[in-house]
């Protein structure tokens, strides 16, 4: 018997419906006040986390090297964003996506100067050099006192970032990043993971790849930055110091490397855990610790390995196992 | 088809290859062999753009590719198996052969896999395993099938022997035989002399980064001093 598969554009049906009824859903439960303050600082929190980690997987997970600046990427973007907004140059809505663009833009060009240069090395060096960049980012903006207001705070920045706008943000990066990696290009980047020389010998241009990943992956870092921004309203350089790299990192490594759906889990639970342990108190760092360790021992490949959810194979499994199911059933009454 | 010029190769202040020139004609299988450490694999490398000739000219079909970037040569009708097979461990052996066609326009990837699944049948076979559990044998066809994709007009095989048993290594050079007969032309890098000097028709002894003779396959394979290096008395 034939396989049941759906055609594509059902596929695209199904994902785009279930997006909606998500966002609408979710926007209800943000407007009618079930949760509290807390709760819903964390899921704000956690949309712009799981822009960074996806927009990080993208690099390490996908292309296969080891950043250590993704925080200064999201510092650039978050100023760029803020300053614009801070301008208004433009009105109304306008000026919130001129804003992100502006943001992801901005971290985008950082990405290309950083990562011509720093993608020649591989490894180690790799990330010891974006170790260095990221803290130059921060120092540059520490001291560029007459726009950043340095250590003092960059303030009365709009807060734009409501729930809406966070998640079609989170939607739009995951939506970008998953179609670059079904394309061509996806398969270019992935190759370069497994083999430089033989993606070489197949004609990729590796160097080309490497910044382009880089660029895209800092731009959503950018975005993501500014949707900070406009969440707290409050901008100061420590803020995106090199614990903030590595806490992108861990959410990455801990959802599984090159797995969209594994670095959206770890960034909702790595978010909103040190909330959930707050009676814990001084435990919690342990615990949160303790996790990490366990999860290391007993999955390395991190929570979800290499694995990615497809609704529409699941509606596709059900389907054919139900089939299946009947068949069988018919095979026995008619004997 | 290929002619190299007095190609001068350095790692740091160390010379891997001094004053190296030859050609491969059209058509023709030609054989560079030597020891360890002859300088075959740096002169491979250096034609495919991955390291640079200090000095002389490389052409390809009569253009000079001395300065051309490695993705862009693939691009000219040039395929290299490297050295070490390297496939995409992770990928299926289908999806390595896309890989193969990537520099390729147009709808011509299924009519080239069928011709390369035709070639090597075992691939076939194995068309969604991962290419991580092949097995020595089968990943050489593979980055052999890969290469092809591209459907290259010169192909450059780098000790394509390497690690195999010797049914295999048979099968292999069998298999390059049968790719020249259909018309690639083929630059073969081996130290398993007598095998390749068996399917060439020309060869270039090295020795310590310089050739030191060159002459018909079979001459060599008769040759005194080629015979005492490198097909064992």
């Amino acid at each position: 018997m034939k396989r049941f598969t759906l055609s594509m554009p059902v596929r695209y049906i199904i994902n785009t419906v279930l997006i909606i009824t998500l966002l609408l859903v979710g926007n209800q439960i943000m407007g009618s006040g079930i949760l509290g303050r807390a709760q819903t600082a964390i899921i704000i929190q956690v949309g712009f986390f799981i822009i960074l980690a996806v927009s990080l997987n993208m690099v390490t997970g996908y292309l296969g090297q080891l950043p250590l600046g993704h925080a200064g990427f999201m510092a650039v973007g978050a100023y760029a964003g803020a300053l614009f907004w801070r301008a208004a140059v433009l009105p109304g809505m306008a000026s919130v996506v001129g804003g992100l663009i502006v943001a992801g833009v901005a971290a985008a060009i950082t990405g290309v100067i950083i990562g011509i240069p720093a993608l020649r090395l591989r490894g180690d060096y790799l990330a010891i050099i974006t170790l260095g960049f990221g803290e130059i980012i921060r120092v540059v903006l520490n001291n560029l006192d007459t726009i950043t207001y340095g250590a003092r705070g960059l303030r009365n920045i709009p807060r734009y970032s409501s729930f809406m706008l966070v998640y079609i943000c989170v939607i739009v990066a995951c939506g970008a990043i998953h179609m670059i990696m079904k394309s061509r290009h996806g398969r270019a980047i992935l190759s370069i993971r497994e083999n430089e020389i033989a993606a070489e010998s197949c004609g990729i241009n590796t160097t080309y790849y490497k910044v382009l990943t880089f660029a895209v992956s800092a731009f959503f870092a950018g975005v993501a930055g500014a949707l900070f921004a406009g969440n707290i309203g409050i901008l100061v350089p420590a803020n995106f110091d090199f614990m903030t790299s590595i806490n992108i990192l861990m959410i990455v490594v801990l959802g599984g490397l090159g797995s969209m759906m594994g670095s959206v889990i770890a960034a909702s639970v790595l978010t909103s855990l040190p909330l959930v342990l707050q009676p814990l108190n001084e435990y919690r760092m342990i615990i949160f610790s303790l996790m990490l360790i366990v999860v290391m021992i007993f999955k390395p490949s991190g929570l979800m390995g290499n694995y990615d959810f497809s609704m529409s194979r699941i509606i596709e499994k059900v389907v054919n196992r139900l089939r299946t199911g009947k068949t069988a059933g018919k095979l026995k009454s008619g004997k | 088809m290929l002619k190299v010029t007095n190609m001068n190769v350095y790692y740091g202040n160390i010379y891997a290859v001094k004053d190296v020139s030859f050609h491969v004609d059209e058509g023709e299988v030609v054989t560079l062999i030597g020891a360890n450490g002859a300088g075959k694999s740096t002169i491979l490398k250096t034609i495919s753009g991955l390291l640079r000739s200090k000095t002389g000219s490389i052409s390809f079909a009569g253009e000079e590719i001395g300065n051309v970037a490695s993705h862009a040569i693939v691009k000219r009708g040039m395929a290299q198996v490297p050295e070490g097979r390297r496939v995409f461990l992770q990928m299926s052996v289908q999806e390595n052969l896309e890989m193969g066609h990537y520099t390729q326009q147009g709808a011509t990837m299924t009519e080239r896999m069928e011709g390369v699944y035709e070639r090597f049948p075992r691939l076939l076979e194995r068309r969604k395993q991962v290419a991580g559990t092949l097995s020595g044998g089968e990943q050489q066809m593979l980055a052999m099938g890969r290469a092809l994709m591209s459907r290259p007009r010169l192909l450059m095989l780098d000790e394509p022997s390497m690690g195999l048993a010797p049914l295999l290594v048979e099968q292999i050079f069998e298999i390059i035989g049968e790719l020249n007969r259909a018309g690639t032309t083929i630059l073969l890098v081996e130290q398993n002399a007598n095998m390749a000097l068996k399917v060439a028709n020309r060869g270039y002894v090295l020795e310590t980064g310089r050739i030191i003779t060159t002459d018909s396959a079979s001459a060599l394979l008769e040759d005194d001093t080629v015979r005492k290096a490198y097909l064992g008395g």
